[in-house]
């Protein structure tokens, strides 16, 4: 049973990451534009740099 | 149900969410820049992103535009030299058309906060559950002793934060009806939370055999499930009022002795005249002295074509001036517009549930009283027949409390209109209110907000479907508890035999609305 002391620990670690990973989404309004975000990844606009911080989010994430 | 024992008993998490239509904010954003906020119908790809992002960037003051695909709606930060109608000017040169929006109006549906923490819930409920469910399943299938009572603690040490923190839409509702003087669904619920996680806590220390952490735990993912559902399908259905709000128009033009000065519609007085060019939005409710033209009353009455006035004439808040110029004398202004209480009168009706929801309501009022009951006679019968094991007999009366929990009867609806919606939304529809899904009145909501008549068969069809879907939902809900609650008053209802019927219930309810066709 030795090998719960490991298990267990495990476990939890990698659903506290997924739960982690959620609540970062979640923060940065990945859901509120499902639609637009699906057509955005086709546009050829920040193939080589990213976007510049988004400043609507910026100025609302409390 | 009535609106205002709707309001006054916050029966669910959205309702205490929403501010008032008429809660005001402004829409500045910061030092030197304004938002503005415009609705974009006839965006639909990513290549109209990049066309309306990209010609609003090459106006000069607009330091950003961000288009929200989704809600078919543009967000434009700009300084406060440049004006809505110019980007509208400018939409309409790349082929879009766009119309202004009332930022103000519409911050109900943006409240960040508000709209993230179902979700959040939601999630926490969810990691717990699968990881409870993990040291659950060890604990069924035969881990004893000191194993056991390590993985009930580990499950106490996940499930106790997380039930205090996800359980709180109902612990918060709980506690207005009973401060009321009600008794709503959320009253087991919260008592059955509670009454859970306690008697847990306490066998866990004993050593005892039964803990029911996992119940608990998924009690409140499915129920919180069943209220997410809910409160999306009802806050697109209050975006159509807010939208139709956010028509009215800031400014008009006086004339004050000969003489035009600009004001704002809050100053315009009844008698007031009011000037509209061709082109401009009609402000206030009024009749018509000098001038004759045509006006567009699609967005109020849905008539496409213009249609004449002149002196004597009524026009309305929200009717477009297209040919002259009108002098207007202001019989209504501001609140009392035409266009206000249509507002008003929508944002009623889409608050109003559809029938089968306020049948769940009901439901749940009778049923609240039955449990607390059942549970508690169960508590009574238990104690003379074992004579006076008070530990036995307060475990049974909460497995009856877990184990007749609604979650059936919480998702029944929420789940097929969620369906619906979605076979709807595909087919070309919108549901504006839930009452549109009732199948006797679908017709005339639907002809009444479209221009195009054949999506409606389709429409009918799918009502009478989901009409069917949620009367079959309650029946499994009822059949569900029937025999729940008989296997759990005689002493049978174990922690792996109430976490089973729990999902199977939920899950069968779900797959029931999916099958929606």
């Amino acid at each position: 049973m030795d090998i719960l002391f490991i298990l267990i620990p495990v476990s939890l670690t990698l659903g506290s990451v997924g739960l982690l990973a959620f609540i970062w989404t979640l923060k940065h309004r990945q859901y509120e534009d499902p639609a637009g975000d699906a057509a955005r990844i086709l546009s050829d606009a920040f193939d080589n740099a990213p976007r510049p911080a988004d400043q609507f989010t910026a100025t609302k994430v409390e | 149900m009535s609106l205002a024992e709707y309001q006054g008993g916050a029966a669910c998490p959205g309702c205490l969410a929403v501010p008032g239509l008429t809660s005001r904010a402004t829409g500045q954003a910061g030092a030197g820049t304004e938002e503005t906020m415009l609705a974009l119908p006839s965006a639909h790809c990513a290549a109209c992103i990049q066309t309306v992002e990209h010609g609003l960037k090459a106006m000069a003051g607009v330091t950003d535009a961000r288009v929200n695909l989704t809600l078919k709606r543009v967000r434009v930060r700009h300084d406060p030299g440049v004006t809505p109608e110019a980007m509208i000017a400018q939409l309409a040169r790349l082929g879009f058309e766009a119309l202004p929006l009332d930022m103000v109006a519409l911050s109900g549906t943006e409240n960040d906060r508000q709209s993230r923490d179902p979700l959040m819930r939601l999630g926490i409920a969810f990691f717990a559950m699968m990881n409870i469910m993990l040291l659950s399943v060890a604990v069924w299938s035969g881990a004893t002793a000191a194993t056991r009572d390590m993985f009930h603690l580990i499950s106490a040490v996940i499930a106790l934060p997380t039930v205090a923190f996800s359980g709180q839409p109902f612990f918060r509702s709980a506690w207005a009806s009973l401060r009321a003087g009600r008794l709503g669904m959320d009253v087991p619920i919260s008592l059955a939370l509670i009454f859970a996680s306690g008697i847990s806590v306490y066998e866990t220390f004993h050593s005892g055999e039964k803990a029911y952490f996992d119940a608990a735990v998924m009690l409140t993912f499915f129920l919180l499930g069943g209220r997410y559902l809910d409160v999306r399908t009802r806050a697109a259905a209050r975006s159509a009022a807010q939208e139709l709000t956010a028509l009215e128009v800031p400014r008009g033009i006086r004339l004050t002795n000969g003489a035009e000065e600009t004001v704002m519609v809050s100053a315009l007085r009844v008698s007031d005249h009011v000037i509209i060019r061709p082109g401009g939005r009609v402000p206030v409710d009024g009749i018509v002295i000098i001038g004759e033209s045509e006006v567009d009353r699609a967005l109020l009455t849905g008539e496409s074509q213009p249609v004449w006035t002149g002196p004597g004439a009524v026009v309305s808040a929200g009717e477009v001036n297209l040919t002259g110029v009108l002098t207007v004398q202001v019989t209504a202004a501001g609140k009392d517009t035409s266009l206000r209480r249509m507002a008003d009168l929508v944002a009623v009706a889409e608050e109003a549930r559809n029938t089968y929801t306020s049948l769940a309501d009901r439901a749940a009022r009778a049923y609240s009283p039955i449990v607390h009951l059942l549970s508690f006679s169960c508590f009574g019968v238990w104690m003379v027949i074992t004579g006076g094991d008070v530990r036995f007999a307060i475990n049974i009366s909460a497995a009856v409390l877990i184990i007749t929990c609604p979650c059936a009867l919480g998702l029944a609806v929420p789940a097929v209109v969620t369906a619906a919606s979605g076979k709807l939304f595909r087919a070309g529809l919108l549901i504006k209110s839930g009452t549109a899904l009732d199948a006797a009145r679908v017709a005339s909501d639907i002809v009444l907000m479209g221009r195009d008549i054949a999506p409606v068969a389709d429409a009918l069809r799918i009502a009478r479907q989901s009409t069917r879907r949620i009367k079959e939902n309650f029946a499994i809900a009822v059949v569900y508890n029937l025999i729940a609650v008989s296997v759990a008053m005689v002493g049978l209802a174990t922690p792996l035999l109430a976490a089973l019927a729990m999902s199977l219930s939920s899950i069968t309810v779900t797959l029931n609305a999916l099958r929606l066709k």
